[in-house]
């Protein structure tokens, strides 16, 4: 308790960084590996490096938080300038995950998780109840996992304590390389999800490297593309980097499919539903028949007593029942409101009607989701972009105007 | 049974020079332990003065003990003194070249990651890089002490403490009453010696190699 409101309780909210004119020149190397970097990362926001290996993601994250230091320029973590504070000073402010959670495999989990606010002088009380909470948010059992060494996790619940870690102290900026490079594609998959989760609790200033472009889109809020030789080729949205590449580097970065990609941005609830034609189990065929036929639909969806979708019949299969019967479709095409357009579409693949059914959380039908709802907000979403011109953040290089035009080729 | 009657008849002069034996082993392997931290603390980072250093551990374990004994007479005479730089010295070579290696091996993902959460560089070295160098360092120390059980035989030859002055005194009155045995308790002695060291050497591999990095739990 007494730990979190010491000093450090005004440094746990997020804070902006800036890196105001940054360059690394490594030694013996001929040109600076980051050039004149001038970038604003806003406080509270994911923000992606990403770019081709060697361009200079790595050495960028590590001058934030100065295990590299900058050969020249400033950085700033909110109103402060930082870049004469006590290294270690400063690293123990900014938590920081690399591959595979960087675990000190001779310490166990909740050894590993206590080093920072140790260093900063916590009380053990509030440390160990600090281990339990860290380890809830991370999902997993602290009772389980505490006294556990590295070695006796897997890949996933390992990066799972490093995250922990990082967060021990409530640091306001998170810095991650890779984090997630080493762990097999479901895995990945889980803990981007779960990062979007805890990040929603936390709030944190974050930024994250990576090479895998739908990483970036699936966890930005902001994404940093670097080109070939480290300068930078657009700092936006990433809707708005989907929507309009800046140039033929980024679009090729993009890969093919940007359209697609678009469909894990959107929400089906954030979409214009279709209003299908229900009925319940006891009604009579014909009746049900007679209502369909007024509409231009060609299906009726009958949902139980709580509104609930157990089945869906076509307009040929109603005119041979007698009643309508309680008995349940297993194979519902059904998409949650919180699901993305691209878990919408891969329903509606998988059902013949080209179409499913959207539930609310207490899993009650609340309309219809269709090609042509897809289609129109892809179009939407495109044009949402083009008119809204916000802000983006600060984000260039100074140092190289020659470098800084991108080869088409 | 002659040898029977020959420890009975000197035990307490045998159990004096075992334990004068063991404490010279003991004490300069715990100064080449620190010793070989500090030297390999300095080179690891660097391949070239870690590639020195296991050079000149080799080239070290080449020299005969007993011609680096004779040379030290001049400048440190006789007694405990050449005895333990002796001991010391050899005690350090494999000591070091362990430590190098086991030092240079530590993950420099893991080190990255330390500094990364604002660990100090001394602390890095004490918490992080020399447990996990441990077990390797430890193996070093193991071979040290076996090794210098023996050198420390060698250096009754300046008059040092041990057990090593049963075997030069049999050796140069081999034929004479009671040698033979005279030698044979020495190097009994320094077999069992050598023995009970590394037991207590082992325990203390249980007890301070953590479970993490334990190869077998
Ligand atoms: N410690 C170093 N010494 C010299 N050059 C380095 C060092 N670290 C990185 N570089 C060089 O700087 C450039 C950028 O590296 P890095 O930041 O690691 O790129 P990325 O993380 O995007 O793959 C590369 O050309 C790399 O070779
Ligand atoms: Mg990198």
């Amino acid at each position: 308790m007494s730990a979190t409101n010491t000093t450090q309780s005004n440094d746990q909210a997020s804070r902006t960084i800036l890196l105001d004119k940054v360059t690394k020149h490594y030694p013996g190397q001929l040109k600076p590996a980051v050039d004149g970097l001038m970038l604003e990362i806003p406080a509270g926001k994911i923000v992606m490096l990403v770019g081709p290996s060697g361009c200079g993601k790595t050495t960028t994250l590590k001058m934030i938080n100065r295990l590299i230091e900058p050969t020249s320029g400033r950085i700033m973590l909110g109103d402060e300038d930082v870049t004469d504070l006590d290294g270690d000073k400063l690293r123990r402010r900014m938590g920081y995950v690399i591959q595979a959670g960087g675990l000190f495999p001779h310490m166990t989990v909740a050894a590993n998780i206590a080093i920072v606010p140790k260093m900063l002088g916590w009380s053990k009380d509030a440390i160990s109840k600090r281990i339990d909470e860290l380890l809830d948010l991370v999902s997993l059992d602290p009772a389980l996992y505490r006294d556990r060494y590295p070695k006796e996790l897997s890949g996933g619940q390992q990066q799972r304590v490093g995250v922990a870690r990082a967060l021990a102290a409530e640091p306001p900026v998170l810095l991650m390389d890779e984090p997630f490079g080493a762990v097999d594609p479901i895995t990945r998959q889980r803990l981007q999800d779960e990062l979007i989760r805890i990040q929603e609790e936390v709030q944190k200033t974050i930024v994250f490297v990576t090479h895998d472009f739908d990483e970036a889109v699936k966890l930005g809020d902001l994404i940093v593309i670097f080109g070939e030789d480290g300068q930078i080729v657009q700092y936006d949205s990433p809707e708005r980097i989907l929507a309009q590449p800046a140039n033929d580097f980024v679009a090729d970065f993009i890969g093919a499919g940007a359209g697609l990609k678009q469909l894990t941005l959107a929400r089906v609830r954030d979409v214009q539903l279709a209003d299908p034609v229900t009925a319940s189990p006891g009604e009579k065929g014909a009746d049900v028949l007679a209502r369909v036929q007024q509409t231009n639909h060609d299906y009726v969806v009958i949902t139980d007593g709580r509104g609930r979708p157990i089945s869906w019949l076509s307009r040929r299969q109603l005119s041979r029942l007698d009643t309508i019967d309680k008995s349940k479709n297993p194979d519902l095409p059904l998409v949650a409101e919180g699901s993305t357009l691209n878990d919408a579409l891969d329903a509606m693949l998988a059902s013949r009607l080209g179409a499913a059914l959207v539930t609310n959380r207490s899993k009650a039908l609340v309309g219809m989701i269709t090609f042509d709802i897809v289609m129109k907000s892809i179009n939407q979403l495109r044009a949402d972009v083009q008119t809204a011109d916000d802000e983006s953040p600060v984000g260039t290089n100074t140092g190289s105007p020659e470098v800084s035009e991108v080869p088409n080729d | 049974m002659a040898l029977l009657s020959f420890v009975i008849d000197r035990s307490d002069q045998i159990w004096f020079a075992s334990w004068q034996h063991l404490s010279l082993v003991v004490q300069s392997l715990t100064l080449a332990v620190a010793l070989s931290l500090i030297l390999a603390f300095l080179v690891y980072n660097s391949q070239k003065l870690s590639a020195v250093a296991n050079g000149l551990s080799a080239v070290g374990l080449t020299i005969p003990s007993f011609a680096l004994i004779g040379l030290l007479i001049a400048p440190l005479g006789f007694g405990v003194t050449p005895s333990m730089v002796v001991v010391t010295f050899f005690a350090v070579l494999p000591i070091l070249r362990n430590a190098v290696v086991g030092l240079s091996g530590v993950d420099k993902a893991i080190v990255e990651s330390a500094r990364g959460i604002g660990i100090g560089r001394i602390r890095t070295m004490l918490t992080i890089e020399l447990p996990l160098a441990w077990p390797v360092i430890l193996t070093g120390v193991r071979i040290s002490a076996q090794m210098t059980m023996g050198i420390a035989a060698v250096t009754a030859y300046v008059l040092g403490p041990g057990l090593g002055s049963f075997i030069f005194s049999g050796l140069s009155r081999l034929g004479g009453a009671n040698s033979l045995e005279a030698v044979v308790v020495g190097v009994v002695g320094v077999i069992l010696l050598a023995f009970i060291l590394d037991l207590f050497l082992v325990g203390i591999g249980r007890l301070t190699i953590s479970r993490g990095i334990r190869v077998s739990n």
